[in-house]
């Protein structure tokens, strides 16, 4: 077996291929989609040897087992997780060989929701407008990982990162998210404004990679009208008639018609992307750079 | 041009115009400027009545200059046409011939005797939102929208005409199709339509909105 690709023996809840995405089609209704947790895909990435932009899978909460063709180096990081190989425990956050044949068992995530699984070579799915990445809203990109699917790799890499185990923010008891105001702030009322930078939100689980949602106070509106579509952003909090904000994530739709009253900073996103449901969540008021 | 210059976030500005066309002008405007250099941003995404600078380095600055700066009023018509077969086949033609009110048949008539613009995309990979058609001819969504549209149905609502890339869940007035592809990945351009492309719908029924397409 000198094949270089990986069989998906368990697909878990929600695997998708994840690169650092397709950012310069908004334009034509593309999202740019990506890895939620990029620093962390980054750095699994390095850990094997890769470069930072190789496609990685991105689990959800239960993990994924593969069986690789060929002998692999890989590593696993993100959400921090049991790790197996042939069902004996191997490091987590490091690099590790996984021979040919051998089952490679990424477990169920005892904290946070994503973890980020590199192989050396990277997933060599065929590019879409210059992405690997899945995209979930729409469509483009190789399906979510499927039981018995089989993915390409790309050719081996010289050599996996001389480090042992590589530190990685631990996923976030509290998530505080700082927000820029605006664009449409003023959409709301006073109160409102003030309630969504002050009051107790919890992280909902009906989120997904287009947006984390949002249980906790209703922002009222202080324009009813309707807005007329416009360009939406990486991290914008978009408030829909139910009036629960909901942060856009990498898979977000380009445009939209409810108003954004804020925007979280880029780089609190990575700690969204791992909030588990039920974590308390703040957003805290920070001015414009 | 009137504009207001919005912050959003720390790297990205929303211009909100008076007008559709504004927008379209300055969408225009902007690409031209990126193309030339003269500006650095990651996306420029127009939309209804805004234009949305992403990935800018200096927002604050880039503020500045737009508002010091002057935008060509209106779009020029330059470029090619894009011509779209259209079968006027669909199953709300009479829906929309009640609003208009005008006879079924003369419904095809009207849509295939405008040009369009791309204003801008959204909703789908590669579905535009045309405008062309003066603004008597505007129709509602449907109060209830399909599960399923077909792709390549050509729909209307409010202001825009458009095609469904793919088969997609839909609220807008279903009036023809055409085997037009409008988005191929495998196609490069991948999208048939992006914002500024200009757009003639021909009939292709027996009827004489064919030939008034053809020339362009």
């Amino acid at each position: 077996m000198t094949d270089r690709a990986l069989a998906v023996v368990r697909a878990g809840a929600l695997t998708t291929v994840q690169d650092r995405g397709r950012p310069g089609h908004a334009h034509l209704g593309v999202p740019r989609s990506g890895a939620l947790d990029a620093p962390a895909a980054a750095l699994v990435n390095r850990l094997v040897g890769n470069h930072p932009g190789a496609a990685v899978l991105e689990t959800t909460l239960t993990g994924c087992a593969l069986r690789p063709r060929c002998e692999v180096t890989v590593a696993v990081g993100g959400a921090p997780c049991p790790v197996t190989v042939d069902g004996r425990p191997v490091a987590w956050g490091a690099p590790v060989r996984v021979p040919a044949g051998a089952l490679l068992d990424v477990g169920t995530a005892t904290s946070g929701v994503r973890a980020y699984v590199a192989v050396g070579g990277g997933v060599a799915v065929e590019r879409v407008l210059g992405s690997r990445s899945t995209d979930l809203l729409s469509g483009l990109g190789p399906p979510p990982l499927s039981d018995g699917a089989v993915l390409p790799l790309g050719c081996r890499v010289p050599s996996p990162a001389r480090v042992d185990v590589a530190p990685q923010p631990a996923p976030p008891a509290e998530l505080v998210l700082r927000v820029t105001l605006g664009p449409r702030d003023d959409w709301f009322t006073r109160r409102a404004v003030r309630d969504f930078t002050t009051r107790a939100y919890r992280v909902s689980s009906a989120g997904n990679r287009i947006g984390l949602r949002t249980e906790g106070p209703a922002l009222e509106r202080a324009l009813t009208g309707e807005l007329a579509s416009e360009g939406m952003v990486l991290g914008a909090v978009q408030v829909p008639p139910d009036g629960r904000p909901v942060v856009f994530l990498a898979d977000h739709p380009t445009t939209g018609g409810y108003p954004v009253i804020g925007v979280v900073r880029a780089a609190d996103l990575p700690a969204a992307a791992q909030a588990a449901p039920g974590t308390p969540l703040r957003f805290v008021a920070v001015r414009h750079r | 041009m009137s504009m207001r210059v919005l912050p959003v976030g720390d790297d990205a500005l929303l211009v909100e115009l008076a007008s559709g066309a504004e927008a379209q002008a300055l969408h225009a405007e902007l690409v031209r400027r990126r193309g030339e250099g003269l500006l650095a941003a990651r996306e420029i995404v127009p939309a209804a009545r805004t234009v949305l600078l992403d990935g800018v380095a200096d927002p604050a600055r880039l503020a500045r200059e737009l508002l010091a700066s002057d935008v060509p009023p209106a779009p020029a018509r330059e470029g090619d046409v894009v011509e779209i077969p259209v079968r006027y086949d669909g199953p709300d033609l009479a829906e929309v011939a009640a609003h208009w009110g005008v006879a079924e048949e003369e419904v095809a008539r009207i849509h295939a005797g405008h040009e369009y613009r791309v204003a801008f995309c959204g909703f789908a990979p590669g579905f535009g939102y045309l405008t062309g058609l003066p603004p008597r001819y505007d129709v509602p969504r449907r109060s209830t929208p399909r599960t399923a549209v077909p792709a390549g149905a050509v729909a209307l609502a409010g202001p825009y005409t458009g095609v469904y890339p793919r088969s997609s869940p839909g609220g807008w007035q279903l009036i023809g199709t055409t085997h037009a592809v409008l988005w191929d990945v495998a196609r490069v351009p991948a999208a048939l339509l992006s914002p500024g492309t200009r757009v003639r719908f021909v009939g292709r029924a027996a009827d004489s909105a064919a030939e008034r397409g053809a020339g362009g």
